[in-house]
Order: structure tokens, then C-alpha cells, then sequence
């Protein structure tokens, strides 16, 4: 936290200045001289927060309960990405294997993808939970290795057959980047009546849904009975299947979920961004940053992560040099190792993580 | 004295193939040599780095391949030369390649310290967490800062390399051979440390770091120093790698790179030394021969590549046997002998111990 505003604070005293520039020279200028810029580099922060923590709250669930570090979990987000694609390419034939624009998809030609993705996903988890780790309980490591087999795999085989819509006549390049659209309706910018700053309403939307993410996993797990057990099932594994709890079920469903919100973090960052080969390792990266830093298994944790790691993230590739004698270079990486060393050094568990 | 039987074979087995990588040059063809048997001396002390870690100190580290980089990293910007003729990615510092080297592997050693630093006081999965996500930061780090080289690689390291070194481009046998004998030394160095008073406290901590921080043990001190000796044969691996490639990208330290040395450390066992390098030989090997007879459009039915292959590899070794082809060798010698009595080898994978310090 202190971290995050020191740097907000230092990124406020750079000077503004154009030509060649120098060390001090940014995208933007300082807050000061210019805050709407400064507002939209928050915006963009906040609203990547929003899908940070759809893909990596379904990974610390799944951590919080089980103890399994699924290294897959990048690779359900690239699965679910390209399955997205080919769903809405079905039911739009026009498209050609051309991602679609927004203007030309349907609210319903978002919502069924997203409803086949999670499916998928979930099915596959589920696939995986009960064949390969169900009976490896309690084995941390080994159960980590399984998954980072089956990512191993699953990068390959994507590759292998995805894209599957592709433009006549050319010529498939396996896992090559698609995209797919957010509803026509989203496709405008809303004016925020704030240092004149106009905002795109899709990022506004993947907020909302990461927000909207984050609700129901609350009221799921502090509001139900099954969310009662999940947390008993947290607290004390052998306690609760000793009260007479079927704990493997209580485990599908929390795999189940997992992989499900890895499936819809996917269609959302597709719709924003692409989906292409390599991204699974980009996902397993962010959603272990946010756990790290946030704490394994707390659901405050992944979001107090996600706003983070975002904000580092965002805020140090718009405000570092990137000018004349430092062109093209991107320092925001350094910056994610900071974060998670300052972190880390004062608290090993995370910022909501609870001691083992 | 009566000397136990499997130790006698083992190192009746450890001499023979001694004697076989001193005449490989006179017995394998150059392919074999320089494609399979270099790369596997090579990749062998980089999970041999990785297996010193997981067997003495309980930690799986997934920042070797990140190390390994930073060292070929280090090396090529340090001597790589601008101007007609030189490299074109980089520093160009244009260094003399002596300093280059001992400055490279000290900078990697220094980096490994700080990465030790920060892991030191995690254990278990949330080691394994940390160290992954060093090694994914390293990958990214030198694919987007341009001055160090950005994303297409430094070239022409190996046309740099030290005259006592001599020159690697041409005459492979020789860089062979500093690879067997760098492998031989990192081998005896890590039999030598697991012995002495650190050696043996490192793997005190490994079995019962509570209980050995309560007997005054500094546990996170044993553990970034242990993270240091790797970091140093990890730099070591990587420099040799940088001279057998003759150049270095961001590739070489990104996440494919990680698992494939994960998955030659766990092939050959993560719980024996000897593992690294036979799991890094059966490693390439398979690679090899998969690479030479999957058709160009795929595997037959389901498609996809040499990496499908190896995940299936690794999966099936997981799930059979998680202490990779050593720890086969291990359970084969305690059902011969079994008349009660203790397995001969402590298993890695089953947990060290859950508790951390606090």
C-alpha cells in the first residue's frame, strides 16, 4: 500500500517534456500538469484489476481449499479463449475466421460462448481433479508437478488445433492470436464529466463483472451452506469429513468453480484484448503474483492483489521512460518484482494470508 | 570392511561411465557428441543445480533456467563488440573475455543471493510459487528491456570466449570436454558441501526447520546460502550453455525452458544428484528422436508436437514414480534386500515438513 502511493507520489513530480526528452520524459506528464491523463492510466488500472481478479480469485479457491497449485490454470484460460473464439465464429458464419467487431455481436452471441466456455472448462477441471489429483491429496509437490504436466500438454495441443476458423485461403498458424467481441451496446465511451475524460464503457463492463465476480463469491462462501463448508473444509480438512461432510464432493465443486472463473476471465480478456499461445504463461504469472502478494486463499487477498498488481502494472508502463535514448524499453516488470520482494519481506504469507 | 553391495555397484556403474565420457570423442559421431552428449553435460549442471536444492534443502526452485540466462546474459553483453564485424544487440561493452567470465558469474552469483533473500523464508509449494514467478520476471525482463537485448537474441558469444577456453565454434570436442570436466567438478563440489557441517545443517533444516531453528540454527541464512551455491552452478551451466548455443534470447530463460529443465530433474529424480544428469541425457535423447520421426503435420490422431510427447513423459513419471528413474533404481535395490529394515532413500516429494518458522 505505502509502496503504491509512494510511487503514485513520484510519478506525480515528473516534469513534463516532449522532443527527444530525457530520463524524466513519459507518455504522460506529471498528475499535476495533466490529470486526465493520470485519471484514464487509473481507470485502466482499476478495470484490469476487475479481470486480474476473476482469473486469480479462481486460483487461490482453488489453492485455499485443496492445497493444489494448479499450474494449469493458465492453460484453462487459454483453452477457454480459443473455444470462445470458435463458439462465436459458429454462430456468426459471416465472420469468415476474421474476429468479429463489436458492432456485429449480439448480447445473446456473447452470453452463449461465455455459457459453452465455462462448461468446457469446467468439465476439463473437473477431468483433471478426479483422474489425476483426487487420489494424490496432501501431495503438495506432486500435485504441482501433475498440473505442470498437463499445462505441458494442453500448450501443445492448442496449438496443434487452434484456430480452428480461419480466413479461406489462408493458411492455419497454430496458435495464432483471435479475439472476439464484447456486445455491440458496450462498443461506445461513456463522459465521466472528470477533466473531461471519456472512458470506454467495455472496460467499465469487465469492472463491473470482476466486481460483480467478487460478490457472488462472497455471498457463496460466508452465505450458503455449501460456502460454510468450503470454509470449514479451509479451516480444518479432517475435522470437517470427520463431521460426516463428503469433502471430495466439497473439492469437484471448489475445482469445478476454479477453473470455471479461470474459463470466464478468459472470455472477458478476450473480448478486451486477444488470446494467443504463450498467454497461459502470462496468466499463471499474474495469477500467482496477485496470490503471492495478496495471500493464498483469502478472497480480501486476491482482490487487494489484483488492485496491486494492476496498478503497479499499468502505472510504471505509462509512467516510466520510455523516450529517445531509452525508447521501446518496458521497465514495469522490474517494478512486479518490487512489489512482491517488499511484500514478502514483511509478510512471507502474503498481505491477508494466514500463517501455516 | 564390509562394503553394501548397491553402493559398491553404483560406483563400479559411476566409473564405467566415467571411462566411456573419457573416450565418447573416439566412440560417438560428431552429431552425437555435440548435439546429445554436450547438451546433456550442460543442461545436466543446470538441474543438477535444481536437484541440490530439492535433496538437501527441500526446495524445488524454478529460477535455475532464470539464472542459467542471466549468466549468458551477463556474458554477452559484457563481450560483445559494436563496430564492422561485432554484434549488433546489446551493451557492446566489448570487455576482455576473462574478466567478462568471472564478472558474469559473479553477477549471477549475486543475483541468485537476492532472489535467496527474498525465497528464503517460504517453503514447499510457496518456494516453488516464488521461484517460478523469478523465472518468468527474468524472461520478460530481457525480452522487453531493449538496451540488454530485447527480444531477438545477443549473437556471437561463442566467437568470444577466453583463450584458455580456446575456440569453441570450431573445435566442439574441446568445449565437450570443459563441459564433462565443469560437470565432474560441480558433482564432486555438491558430494563435498552435503558433507560438511553446512552440508549436514542444510539438511537438518530440510527434515525439521522448526526444530532446528529452535537448536540456533539461523534457518533463512542456511537456505539463501544453499540458493547462492546453486545460483553459482546454475551460472556456471549457463555460461556453457551460452558458448554451445554461441548466442542468447530471451527464450532461453522463459517458461518452456523452465519446465524442460524441471522435467529433466524429475525424469532423472529429484532426490539423487546422479538424476540430473541422466534425466537431462534421457531428456534429449527422447527430444531427439521424437524431433526425427513425428511427421511434420503432427502426431498421428491427436496431433501436436514433441511437446505433447514429453508431457505424457513427464505426466506418466509423475504419477508412477515421482522419483524419476533414480528413485526406480533405489526401490529395485530395496525389494532385492527386503527383510524389513528402512528404504535405502528418503523420498523428495513426500513433504519435508509442512511447518514454517515463524
Amino acid at each position: 500500500m505505502l509502496f503504491a502511493v509512494l510511487y503514485v507520489v513520484f510519478i506525480a513530480t515528473t516534469p513534463d517534456e516532449f522532443g527527444n526528452g530525457d530520463w524524466r520524459t513519459t507518455n504522460f506528464g506529471a498528475a499535476i500538469n495533466d490529470p486526465g491523463a493520470f485519471l484514464r492510466v487509473l481507470l485502466d488500472a482499476v478495470t484490469f484489476a476487475g479481470l486480474l481478479f476473476i482469473v486469480a480469485s479462481g486460483f487461490s479457491l482453488i489453492f485455499g481449499l485443496m492445497r493444489v497449485v494448479n499450474m494449469a490454470h493458465g492453460s484453462f484460460y487459454l483453452l477457454g479463449g480459443y473455444i470462445a473464439y470458435e463458439i462465436q465464429q459458429w454462430m456468426n458464419p459471416e465472420a469468415m475466421g476474421i474476429s468479429l467487431q463489436a458492432f456485429q455481436v449480439s448480447t445473446w452471441e456473447w452470453v452463449f460462448p461465455l455459457l459453452v466456455t465455462v462448461a468446457c472448462i469446467a468439465a476439463f477441471g473437473l477431468g483433471v481433479q478426479q483422474l489425476l489429483l483426487r487420489w494424490n491429496q496432501g501431495q503438495d509437490l506432486r500435485q504441482a508437478l501433475i498440473t505442470i504436466a498437463v499445462s505441458v500438454i494442453v500448450a501443445d495441443q492448442v496449438i496443434a488445433h487452434f484456430p480452428r476458423h480461419v480466413p479461406p485461403g489462408a493458411v492455419q498458424f497454430g496458435g495464432n492470436a483471435v479475439s472476439i467481441a464484447w456486445p455491440g451496446w458496450t462498443n461506445r465511451f461513456v463522459d465521466l464529466q472528470l477533466f473531461g475524460v471519456e472512458y470506454s464503457l467495455a472496460r467499465l463492463v469487465m469492472l463491473a463483472l470482476g466486481i460483480l465476480v467478487g460478490i457472488a463469491l462472497y455471498l457463496w462462501l460466508y452465505r450458503t451452506k455449501t460456502g460454510m463448508v468450503i470454509r470449514a473444509g479451509v479451516d480444518d480438512r479432517q475435522m470437517t469429513s470427520a463431521l460426516g461432510i463428503n469433502i471430495q464432493i466439497v473439492f469437484a465443486i471448489a475445482f469445478v468453480v476454479g477453473a470455471s472463473l479461470a474459463a470466464f476471465g478468459a472470455v472477458v480478456g478476450t473480448s478486451q484484448g486477444n488470446v494467443a499461445q504463450l498467454q497461459d504463461g502470462q496468466w499463471l504469472l499474474y495469477s500467482l503474483v496477485v496470490v503471492i502478494v495478496g495471500g493464498m486463499g483469502s478472497l480480501l487477498g486476491a482482490a487487494v492483489g489484483s488492485l496491486l498488481y494492476a496498478i503497479v502494472f499499468m502505472f510504471s508502463a505509462a509512467y516510466l521512460p520510455t523516450t529517445g535514448n531509452e525508447c521501446c524499453t518496458q521497465y514495469s516488470i522490474v517494478f512486479t518484482f518490487v512489489l512482491m520482494a517488499l511484500v514478502l519481506a514483511f509478510r512471507p504469507q502474503g498481505l491477508f494470508g494466514r500463517a501455516s | 570392511v564390509k562394503r553394501d553391495p548397491k553402493t559398491l555397484t553404483e560406483r563400479g556403474i559411476g566409473v564405467g561411465v566415467l571411462v566411456v565420457a573419457i573416450l565418447a570423442p573416439a566412440i560417438f559421431n560428431d552429431y552425437w557428441l555435440d548435439a546429445i552428449l554436450t547438451q546433456a553435460l550442460i543442461f545436466g549442471m543446470g538441474a543438477a543445480s535444481l536437484i541440490f536444492l530439492s535433496a538437501y534443502g527441500g526446495m524445488i526452485s524454478l529460477a535455475q533456467t532464470a539464472l542459467m540466462g542471466i549468466a549468458g546474459y551477463a556474458l554477452g553483453n559484457m563481450v560483445s563488440q559494436g563496430g564492422a564485424g561485432g554484434e549488433s544487440k546489446g551493451l557492446l561493452l566489448g570487455w576482455d573475455p576473462t574478466v567478462s567470465l568471472l564478472l558474469a558469474l559473479l553477477l549471477t552469483t549475486c543475483v541468485a543471493l537476492v532472489f535467496g533473500a527474498v525465497a528464503s523464508r517460504s517453503y514447499g509449494i510457496y518456494f516453488l510459487m516464488l521461484t517460478l514467478t523469478f523465472g518468468v520476471i527474468g524472461n520478460l525482463f530481457f525480452g522487453s528491456v531493449t538496451k540488454l537485448g530485447g527480444f531477438s537474441p545477443i549473437a556471437g558469444i561463442d566467437r568470444r570466449a577466453p583463450g584458455f577456453v580456446g575456440d569453441v565454434v570450431n573445435d566442439r570436442e574441446r568445449l565437450y570436454y570443459i563441459a564433462l570436466v565443469s560437470a565432474f567438478v560441480a558433482y564432486a563440489l555438491i558430494r563435498f558441501l552435503v558433507r560438511t557441517p553446512f552440508g549436514l545443517s542444510l539438511q537438518g533444516i530440510r527434515d525439521e526447520p522448526v526444530r532446528a531453528a529452535s537448536l540456533g540454527f539461523t534457518v533463512p541464512l542456511h537456505r539463501m546460502l544453499a540458493f547462492t551455491v546453486a545460483g553459482f552452478l546454475a551460472a556456471v551451466a549457463g555460461v556453457l550453455a551460452a558458448w554451445w548455443n554461441g548466442q542468447v534470447s530471451p527464450d532461453v530463460l522463459g517458461l518452456n525452458a523452465t519446465i524442460s529443465l524441471l522435467v529433466m530433474a524429475v525424469i532423472g529424480g529429484l532426490a539423487r544428484i546422479e538424476g540430473a544428469w541422466l534425466g537431462a541425457l534421457a531428456f534429449i535423447v527422447i527430444s531427439n528422436e521424437a524431433t526425427n520421426r513425428i511427421p511434420a503435420d503432427g502426431l498421428p490422431v491427436i496431433g501436436g508436437t514433441f511437446n505433447t510427447v514429453i508431457g505424457f513423459v513427464f505426466l506418466a513419471i509423475v504419477l508412477v514414480s515421482p522419483d524419476g528413474l533414480m528413485g526406480i533404481w533405489d526401490r529395485l535395490w530395496a525389494v532385492g534386500r527386503r527383510r524389513g529394515g528402512p528404504p535405502a532413500v528418503e523420498v523428495a516429494l513426500s513433504e519435508p515438513a509442512a511447518g514454517a518458522p515463524s
